[in-house]
C-alpha cells in the first residue's frame, strides 16, 4: 500500500487508501440495475413497517357490499370477493414475506454454516455424515420438501418457516463446507495451528471471516428465494392460513375471477416478481463487487 | 473412471438410504397420534388399535423402517386411508403425464437456454446481450403459479388461441393433447431458461478467457471456428451439471403448474394429498421423488467425469 501511495504521489495524483468496505460499495452501486434493486427493497421495508399509515382499510375486514370493485379511485386496484382492499392486502402481505424470508434465511444460513463449518473443518467422518445428509435433502426439490413438512407438522407461519429452515439449509452447509476445505489449507491457518490457537479459535476468528463473502451473496439471493418458496406454498393452499394476506394466497383467490377481475391475480404476483428480482439484481451486484478477481479497482 | 464410477456409486447409494430414512421419519414428525389425525376425534379404541396394528405403529421404529422398506422394494407403498386405493397405482397412473411435461420443458429449457446464453456471451455488451440478461433477471423471479396464469389470461381468456386448462395423452388426441401442452410446458421452461442462459453465459465468458483461446486467435484462426468449437465445447461442460439442478426445480415447478392447468399428474396428486392429509401418499411421492434425482444426479456425475477427466481424480 504505501508502495502505491508513493507512486500515486510521484505522479502528482494523490488517491487517498480506499478501504476495502467502501470499495465494495462503490462497485456495487455502481450499475444503475442495482440501484434499482436496492430501492425496492428499502420501499418494501418501509411499506412493511409503516403498512396501517400507508392505508385507511384494514386488510381482513370483510365488507359484502363492496364486493368485487373493480379498480377506482377508493380503491386502486379494486376489491376481491368479500369486499377487501387489494391494494390493502398487498401492502400488508408484504409484512409476511419480509419476516417469513429475513428469519427463514437467517436461521437456516446460521445453521447451515455453522454444520458446514463443522464439517470442512473437522472432515473425516464428521464430514460424512453431515455432507451425505446435506445431499439427500438436496434431492429433493425445497417446494416439494416444504410442502411435505409444512403438510406433516400442520400449518400455519411457524411451520413454514420450519420447512423452510430445513429446505434452504443444505444450500449453505454445502458451500461453507468446501469454502473451508480450501481455506484450511492456508498458511495463515497452519500458523495459527503452530502458535497453539484453539480449534473454536481458528474457526470463528480466522475461517469464517474469511470465506463468508460468497456466503454472503447466497443469503440476498436466498431472500428473494425464499419470498417465492413461500409464496408457492401459500398458492397451493398449505402452510400460512386464511385470512392472513399473502400475496400467494390472493393470486389463488383471484384465479377464479380472472376473466372479469385479472386485476385480483395479477398484481400480487407483480409484487412478487418485483421483489424477488430486487434481492437478485442486488445479490449479483454483491457478488460482483465482491468477486477477488476485481479487487483493487474501483 | 472404474474406480470413479464405483466411488459415485456407494455414495449415491448412501444417499438414496438416507432419502428413504428422510421419507420414513416425515410420517413421525406428524404431532401427536397420526391415526387419530387420520381417523378423527371420534374413533373408537377398537378402529385406533386396529389401524395402529396395520400401519405397523405398535412395532419398534427400526422395525417399522424395515418393513416398509422391505414393501416399498417390492412396489407396495400402502392404501390410501383417505382414498381408498392402492397408492402405487394412482401414481403409476399419473406418472408418465408428469414425465412426459418434465422431459419436454427439460429438452426445451437447455436448448433454447444454452442458444440464449452463447448469444448474449458472444454479442457481449451489446443490446442482444442486456436483453437477453434481463429475461433471465426476470425468469428467475417470476413464479411458476403466476406465470401460468398470465399466460391463460392472455392466451386462454383474451387471445383464445390455447385452451385455459386439462390434459389429454398425445395418443389419443395429438393436436388437442399439444395445444394443451404448450402454456404448462412454457411456464415450467421459462424459470430454466433463465438458469440455463446464465450459466452458458458466464462459463462462456470464462472460457473465452483462457490462454488456449488467445492461442487459436493469434495462430489466425477464424473468430466463429474459435468461440463455437473451441470455446464452446469447454464452456458447455458445466452447464451438463446444471440438468440434476434443472431437474429438481422442474419438479418443483411441476406442483404448481399441474395445479394451475388441471393436469392429473403426480404434482397435482402430491397437492391434493397434502391438503387432505393424506400423509402416506405425501411420503411416498416424496420418496420417489428423491431417489429419481439421486439417480440422475447419479448419472451426470457419470457423465461430467467422462467428458472432464479433471473431475475423476477429486
Amino acid at each position: 500500500m504505501a508502495e502505491t501511495s508513493v507512486t500515486s504521489e510521484l505522479q502528482g495524483m494523490p488517491q487517498p487508501r480506499v478501504s476495502e468496505s467502501r470499495r465494495i460499495f462503490k462497485v456495487m452501486f455502481s450499475r444503475w440495475v442495482v440501484i434499482i434493486g436496492a430501492i425496492i427493497i428499502l420501499l418494501l421495508i418501509i411499506t412493511a413497517m409503516f403498512a396501517p399509515l400507508l392505508t385507511p382499510y384494514e386488510p381482513n375486514k370483510v365488507n359484502l357490499e363492496d364486493s368485487l370493485q373493480q379498480p377506482s379511485s377508493q380503491h386502486l386496484l379494486g376489491t376481491d370477493k368479500v369486499g377487501r382492499d387489494v391494494l390493502t392486502r398487498i401492502i400488508y402481505g408484504s409484512r409476511i414475506a419480509i419476516i417469513v424470508g429475513v428469519v427463514a434465511v437467517t436461521a437456516s444460513g446460521a445453521i447451515g454454516m455453522f454444520l458446514g463449518l463443522l464439517a470442512g473443518y473437522f472432515g473425516g467422518w464428521v464430514e460424512t455424515i453431515i455432507m451425505r445428509i446435506t445431499d439427500a435433502l438436496m434431492s429433493l426439490p425445497p417446494l416439494v420438501l416444504m410442502l411435505a413438512i409444512a403438510v406433516m407438522l400442520g400449518g400455519g407461519v411457524p411451520t413454514v418457516l420450519i420447512a423452510l429452515i430445513v429446505a434452504l439449509m443444505p444450500t449453505y452447509c454445502r458451500l461453507m463446507c468446501g469454502q473451508v476445505l480450501s481455506a484450511k489449507e492456508n498458511d495463515y491457518i497452519m500458523a495459527s495451528n503452530v502458535i497453539g490457537a484453539g480449534n473454536l479459535r481458528i474457526m470463528f476468528r480466522h475461517l469464517v471471516p474469511n470465506v463468508f463473502p460468497p456466503l454472503l451473496v447466497l443469503i440476498t439471493l436466498d431472500l428473494g428465494f425464499a419470498i417465492l418458496t413461500e409464496a408457492s406454498l401459500s398458492f397451493l393452499g398449505i402452510g400460512i392460513s386464511p385470512p392472513t394476506a399473502t400475496w400467494g394466497s390472493m393470486v389463488s383467490d383471484g384465479q377464479r375471477y380472472l376473466l372479469t377481475h385479472p386485476i385480483l391475480s395479477l398484481s400480487p404476483g407483480l409484487a412478487i416478481v418485483l421483489i424477488v428480482l430486487a434481492f437478485n439484481l442486488v445479490g449479483d451486484g454483491l457478488r460482483d463487487a465482491l468477486d477477488p478477481r476485481l479487487r483493487g479497482r474501483i | 473412471m472404474a474406480s470413479f464410477i464405483i466411488r459415485r456409486c456407494i455414495q449415491a447409494i448412501i444417499v438414496i438410504f438416507l432419502v428413504t430414512v428422510i421419507s420414513f421419519l416425515l410420517l413421525h414428525m406428524i404431532p401427536g397420534d397420526p391415526v387419530i389425525r387420520i381417523l378423527g376425534m371420534h374413533a373408537s379404541e377398537a378402529q385406533v388399535a386396529q389401524l395402529r396394528h396395520e400401519m405397523g405403529l405398535d412395532l419398534p421404529i427400526y422395525a417399522q423402517y424395515g418393513n416398509w422398506i422391505w414393501n416399498v422394494f417390492h412396489g407396495d407403498l400402502g392404501q390410501s386411508y383417505i382414498y381408498h386405493e392402492d397408492i402405487t397405482t394412482l401414481i403409476r397412473e399419473r406418472f408418465p403425464i408428469t414425465f412426459y411435461l418434465t422431459f419436454l420443458s427439460l429438452t426445451i429449457s437447455t436448448i433454447i437456454g444454452i442458444i440464449a446464453g452463447v448469444i448474449s456471451a458472444v454479442k457481449r455488451a451489446t443490446f442482444i446481450d442486456s436483453f437477453i440478461t434481463l429475461f433471465a433477471n426476470v425468469g428467475i423471479a417470476v413464479p411458476t403459479f403466476w406465470l401460468g396464469i398470465l399466460g391463460i389470461y392472455i392466451f386462454g381468456l383474451q387471445l383464445g388461441w390455447l385452451p385455459v386448462e386439462g390434459w389429454t395423452s398425445p395418443f389419443d388426441d395429438f393436436w388437442q393433447s399439444t395445444r394443451q401442452v404448450i402454456m404448462p410446458v412454457a411456464a415450467l421452461a421459462v424459470p430454466n431458461i433463465a438458469i440455463v442462459a446464465r450459466q452458458t453465459r458466464s462459463s462462456m465468458l470464462e472460457s473465452i478467457h483462457q490462454d488456449y483461446i488467445r492461442t487459436a486467435v493469434s495462430k489466425g484462426l477464424a473468430q466463429r471456428i474459435v468461440f463455437y468449437k473451441h470455446a464452446l465445447r469447454n464452456a458447455l461442460i458445466p452447464v451438463v451439471t446444471l440438468v440434476g439442478i434443472t431437474l429438481i426445480f422442474l419438479i418443483g415447478g411441476e406442483v404448481l403448474t399441474e395445479t394451475v392447468f388441471n393436469i392429473p399428474g403426480i404434482g397435482r396428486l402430491l397437492v391434493r394429498a397434502a391438503l387432505d392429509n393424506d400423509y402416506l401418499i405425501v411420503q411416498s411421492i416424496v420418496l420417489i421423488i428423491g431417489v429419481i434425482v439421486c439417480f440422475t444426479n447419479l448419472f451426470v456425475d457419470i457423465l461430467y467425469g467422462w467428458i472432464d477427466p479433471r473431475i475423476r481424480y477429486r
